[in-house]
């Protein structure tokens, strides 16, 4: 692996802390807006600002657009369960007018919100005052056209629908189809399908819960739509296995189109195999020609006309499987890593300990390890590449698996649909990263 | 030492997995076989049960209107009769599973 003359020099443009750990970060279609949403159930947008006349070598910067608070903790007294107001996932829908809409979930209800600006306040009305009182109607001895006036600029969340009581297990992933009309939300043992307008009725499309929950052996991971064609979506289990479904075939899609699976060397397996395999993320490519999946150890990319191996494979951080016993105990075993893809599908992001976060190029091979953290990045100085030291010998500059902190986890990174702009979240603290222009 | 010219090397070496299984197997004997079986899974679905019965708290809460609330004991497990759970008094959320999936 090749640490120097990376083919992007990285610059951290600016950070944000949020109260809470950051759960989840999107960026909307055009890349304008980011969304991310936290531990206790808010979500706040970032928006691109265009790039100052002063320092035209730098785009700008993305400085808070919204802030409201999606979701709220809730008690299920029926069932003695309570309800996290974590948001899981935000997705974002295309944009069709001046107004900006998202689905935001937590583990059991799907909320759409819009999120509009306001501009213009009408003044000068008949029968009331600026300040709002009631004029004397008998004293109106004219009438006039209330004009539009500029105003400071006010951005309003406002939830449109509600989606709930559709899920007895817990979210895990929503996916925007490509038809605008329709969504999917899974859980562990179910998908449903949703139309966007229509908040009291979902379709269940996948169902793998056994009669005997005794029997129980996978459950669903993550789920996504195709990115292009509206009839095929996909869904990971912990199994490590993908399978691909298409809506035309079944109104019930249990029975899959595809299965995607590595074949395993037996003779390897061991007690932590299936735990490692478990997938945690699934993301189609921007063509849809491929898909990527993310385990515990490594990235996987399929093509999706491959049913039997993946395509690619890209290790994050196989350090760490001479650590599974302590990571197995202290829970970082079952640490879900999101993964996701730059817009031309040329390079590959995912996340892992001690603040680090791993790129990879598919076409030059070449990959690299950053940091997400104050102390090593100083706004708009360029990543210092990272190394992790496995052998004997520690360089200087590297750092020993046993000094890595495994409670800065980096789970959710995001890449801009067209530029080279990175959101990583690492904690609590969001990290915007760059490419220099020059 | 003569070695016998057909004898194998022993490979001594076990991969890096499989020596920290048997690690993991030392500190835990009683671990089952099936590490992914529906344990651990049925564990996973379980995650956010709260055992808070709201007719204990509320009729405690008027039974004792005036008197100091009696905060429930750090065992949370045993929350019976007299010890009056309160929503405040529910433990804090764990991301990952709520019981241990060493215990037997």
């Amino acid at each position: 692996t090749h640490t120097h003359s990376h083919p992007h020099t990285h610059t951290l443009t600016h950070t944000r802390s949020h109260t809470d750990i950051i759960s989840t970060v999107e960026f909307n279609y055009s890349g304008e807006l980011l969304a991310t949403g936290d531990k206790g159930g808010r979500v706040v947008i970032f928006q691109h600002e265009q790039e100052s006349k002063n320092r035209p070598h730098l785009r700008g910067e993305y400085n808070v657009y919204s802030t409201f608070q999606s979701h709220e903790p809730e008690f299920d007294y029926l069932k003695s369960l309570e309800i996290e107001e974590k948001i899981n996932k935000i997705r974002w829908l295309p944009q069709q007018n001046a107004a900006h809409f998202l689905l935001s979930t937590n583990d059991k209800t799907i909320k759409l919100w819009k999120i509009s600006e306001r501009d213009k306040r009408a003044e000068g009305y008949n029968l009331k005052d600026e300040d709002g009182r009631l004029r004397d109607p008998f004293r109106i001895t004219s009438l006039r056209v209330p004009v539009l006036m500029p105003m400071d600029l006010m951005v309003e969340a406002s939830p449109r629908r509600i989606f709930a009581n559709a899920h007895t297990y817990h979210i895990n992933s929503i996916s925007v189809n490509s038809d605008h009309e329709t969504y999917l939300s899974a859980d562990d043992l179910r998908i449903n399908l949703w139309h966007l307008e229509i908040t009291d009725r979902s379709f269940n499309i996948v169902d793998i819960k056994p009669a005997n929950m005794e029997e129980l052996t996978e459950v669903i991971t993550a789920a996504e739509c195709h990115p292009h064609q509206c009839n095929v979506f996909v869904y990971s289990s912990s199994k490590g296995t993908i399978r691909l479904c298409d809506m035309r075939a079944a109104a019930l899609c249990d029975r899959h189109s595809k299965f995607f699976e590595e074949p395993e060397d037996p003779s390897s397996r061991s007690f932590f195999s299936e735990i490692i395999s478990s997938i945690s993320d699934v993301k189609f490519s921007h063509s849809g020609r491929y898909m990527m999946t993310r385990d515990y150890l490594s990235v996987k990319v399929w093509d999706l006309n491959m049913e039997n191996r993946p395509v690619e494979t890209y290790q994050v951080h196989e350090y760490l499987r001479s650590k599974l016993c302590s990571l197995y105990e202290n829970d970082c075993i079952f640490d879900k890593f999101e993964c996701c893809w730059n817009g031309g599908d040329s390079a590959i992001m995912t996340g892992s300990y001690n603040n680090f976060f791993r790129m990879f190029d598919r076409n030059t091979r070449r990959d690299i390890t950053l940091e997400a953290s104050r102390e090593s990045s100083k706004p708009r100085a360029t990543l210092k590449p990272r190394k992790v030291s496995t052998g004997g010998k520690r360089k200087k500059d590297e750092i020993s698996v046993d000094s890595l902190d495994f409670n800065k986890k980096i789970l959710h990174t995001a890449w801009h649909p067209k530029d080279n702009v990175i959101a990583v979240a690492a904690t609590n603290n969001l990290y915007i990263f760059q490419d220099k222009i020059n | 030492m003569e070695v016998d010219s057909g004898a194998e090397i022993q490979d001594t070496v076990i991969s890096p997995e499989k020596a920290e299984e048997a690690k993991l197997k030392a500190r835990y004997p009683n671990l089952g076989n099936k590490p992914g079986g529906s344990d651990l899974l049925r564990k996973r679905l379980q995650k956010g049960q709260k055992y808070f019965d709201s007719g204990d708290y509320n009729m405690a809460k008027a039974k004792i209107k005036n008197k100091q609330l009696p905060t429930a004991a750090p065992e949370k497990t045993e929350i019976t009769g007299d010890h009056i759970p309160t929503p405040q008094d529910l433990p804090q959320r764990k991301p990952s599973l709520v019981a241990s999936k060493l215990a037997g």
